[in-house]
């Protein structure tokens, strides 16, 4: 008992240190190179200097989306693999970012964006993601049951079909068009709107405060809906509730940062075979590591070739799926010599 | 303890168990045998409210089940499905998870007496030694005792188990009906268990319930449900039904179509 608390605090501890650390790299990195003296320095300069505003307008803002995203990401990945039981699921299996990308396409192809404000591509994104949620949802309802398997194929399958009109709609589109809707679908956490991130941080962090009132539950899913009900967890209410909270993270997610891969998928595993499968820590611990995570491959991308700025997507994707092989393979090893 | 009257429930629209009326004292080891679809688990799920009644109502302390809150439920039911799912946890983490319904509102941490009481079913079972090792490490056997363990740690009035002794051998076959019928013995758990072999039935249950295509076929000791003509009605299969020397209770013994028909020509 004594023992299990202490290792929790210290995975948080270190979770936490690598999240500053990361932060701190993240300001330092960049075309214009900072160490953390200068950084000092030129805040207490204040506002004014050009290294402030880079400081401030430029890295600050993607490193805070970076820990609201990645953070919401991780997290609806943690509780969508804890209720289906399937570690294959994430955020975007269920379809959500296949409507989110439909509905920024729509709105880019008949050129919403230019005679409506900027914000009219997010708003278009949650509305995509939105739809698809409550079809998926509908379509899963039986007789007040919510099936799980059924929700996930569905999911599949809207997936499929967004990513399907998609193509058609950059088949169609003109050029200028089609290399907006290119750089949206590969998803950056660049985001000029202070007011959006705000948000986005607001609906991360009450995400993961909302996530605890069910980790006893999601504990108890491990078993099955079946044994969690045994266990006097009421399953149809604890399925839905999670499913809008998860649909809500991810939706806000894609709408505003456009499709970051791979975060959702491998972050919850790679916690999973450090910190064990309690959802107590569990949850917390993915919420950290997404967003140290989501912050280190958005500094890569903005730095490994300079002038030119990779899409985050790539790096999450490359950097991810290597980090996750490896530790797979470790992670064998390991059991075997038990 | 247990009451269930005029009982219909099925999936969908097919009624799979009809007219059901029953009843369990405390203390008691009751045993529900059937060959397979007959309705044996389709019995334990509408006990433990997985699905709903379309006539009649289980009563558990006189109190519809559908009306006590689920934790309550869990507070006195607790079940012991068929193979267990198999998740990355230690022993210790599973077991704790019966402690699931008693914990408060807000309560983080299990406290001090919910560590005890999972020790404690841990060492009942006899999986004490057990409690660092991976779900996933230890043998079928390993894995029925910690279910039963963990079922135990919500400390239950009554236990329900779904084919406890399938796929074991006999020695962990006989280890764990020992246990179930000490464990009734020694702290008047009242038990209801559905069995597909008819001689341990026989030898570790009080009462017998044999069910046959959704309805109770016939109630009673095992000496009265385990006569040959009962058993090839419902099971279609020629049985010889013995004494057990030391038990005296009934054993059934199965013919081969062989050696029945040399029977017949001689």
């Amino acid at each position: 008992m004594e023992k299990k608390v202490i290792r929790w605090v210290f995975w948080i501890l270190v979770l936490y240190g690598l999240f500053l650390g990361t932060i701190f790299f993240s300001l330092c990195a960049g075309s214009v190179g900072m160490s953390l003296k200068k950084i000092l320095g030129v805040i207490l300069e204040g506002k004014g200097t050009v290294e402030y505003s880079i400081l401030f307008d430029i890295r600050l803002p993607r490193i805070i989306l970076g820990f609201a995203i990645g953070g919401a990401l991780s997290l609806a990945g943690v509780i969508l693999q804890g209720m289906f039981r399937n570690p294959l699921v994430e955020p975007y299996t269920l379809g959500i970012s296949g409507g989110a990308a439909l509905g920024v396409c729509l709105n880019i192809i008949l050129g919403l964006n230019r005679t409506l404000s900027v914000f009219s591509l997010p708003i278009f994104g949650f509305l995509g993601a939105g739809l698809v949620i409550l079809l998926v949802y509908s379509l899963s309802i039986r007789r007040g049951i919510l099936k799980i398997q059924g929700l996930l194929l569905t999911g599949v399958m809207i997936s499929f079909i967004a990513s399907s009109l998609i193509m058609l709609i950059m088949a169609i589109s003109r050029a200028e068009d089609l290399h907006g809707i290119i750089f949206w679908i590969m998803g950056s956490l660049e985001e000029p709107n202070w007011l959006l991130i705000k948000l986005m941080v607001l609906v991360s962090v009450l995400g993961l405060l909302t996530s605890y009132l069910f980790c006893f539950d999601l504990n108890a899913f491990s078993l099955g809906e079946e044994e969690a009900l045994h266990l006097g967890i009421n399953i149809e209410r604890t399925k839905r509730l999670l499913f809008i909270l998860a649909s809500l993270l991810t939706g806000c997610s894609v709408s505003i940062a456009g499709i970051i891969g791979f975060v959702g998928l491998v972050v919850p595993h790679f916690v999973r075979i450090f910190v064990g499968g309690d959802h107590r820590i569990l949850l917390a611990a993915s919420f950290l590591t997404g967003a140290t995570f989501l912050i280190l491959c958005d500094t890569l991308a903005r730095t490994v070739i300079l002038p030119l700025e990779l899409p985050v997507g790539v790096i999450t994707g490359i950097l991810g799926g290597s980090l996750f092989v490896y530790a797979l393979s470790k992670k064998q090893v390991l059991l075997g010599e038990k | 303890m247990l009451e269930i009257r005029d009982l219909t429930c099925g999936y969908d629209s097919k009624f799979l168990l009809k007219d059901i009326n029953f009843r369990i004292d405390t203390g008691e080891l009751v045993g529900i045998i059937g060959p397979n679809g007959s309705g044996k688990t389709t019995f334990l799920r509408a006990v433990t409210g997985v699905i709903k009644p379309i006539e009649g109502e289980v009563l558990l302390e006189g109190k519809n089940i559908w009306q006590v809150a689920l934790k309550e439920i869990a507070k006195k039911i607790a079940v012991v499905l068929q193979n267990p799912p198999i998740s990355h946890m230690t022993v210790e983490e599973f077991v704790l998870l019966g402690r699931i319904p008693h914990y408060q509102k807000f309560q983080f941490l299990e406290t001090k007496r919910d560590l005890e009481i999972a020790k404690r079913s841990m060492s009942l079972t006899d999986i004490l030694k057990l409690k660092d090792r991976f779900m996933s490490e230890i043998s079928g056997g390993e894995r029925q005792l910690a279910c039963i363990a963990r079922a135990l740690t919500q400390e239950p009035k009554l236990l329900l188990l779904d084919e406890p002794t399938a796929h074991l051998d006999i020695t962990h076959q006989v280890g764990i009906l020992d246990l179930i019928k000490r464990l009734n013995k020694e702290f008047a758990l009242t038990v209801i268990m559905v069995l597909h072999d008819l001689n341990l039935a026989s030898e570790y249950c009080q009462h017998l319930v044999l069910i046959n295509e959704g309805r109770i076929y016939k109630i009673g000791l095992p000496e009265e449900v385990l006569n040959y003509q009962v058993i090839e009605d419902v099971y279609k299969t020629i049985v010889v039904v013995e004494k057990n020397p030391i038990s005296s209770r009934p054993y059934v013994l199965l013919v081969s179509e062989e050696e029945r028909q040399n029977k017949g020509k001689r």
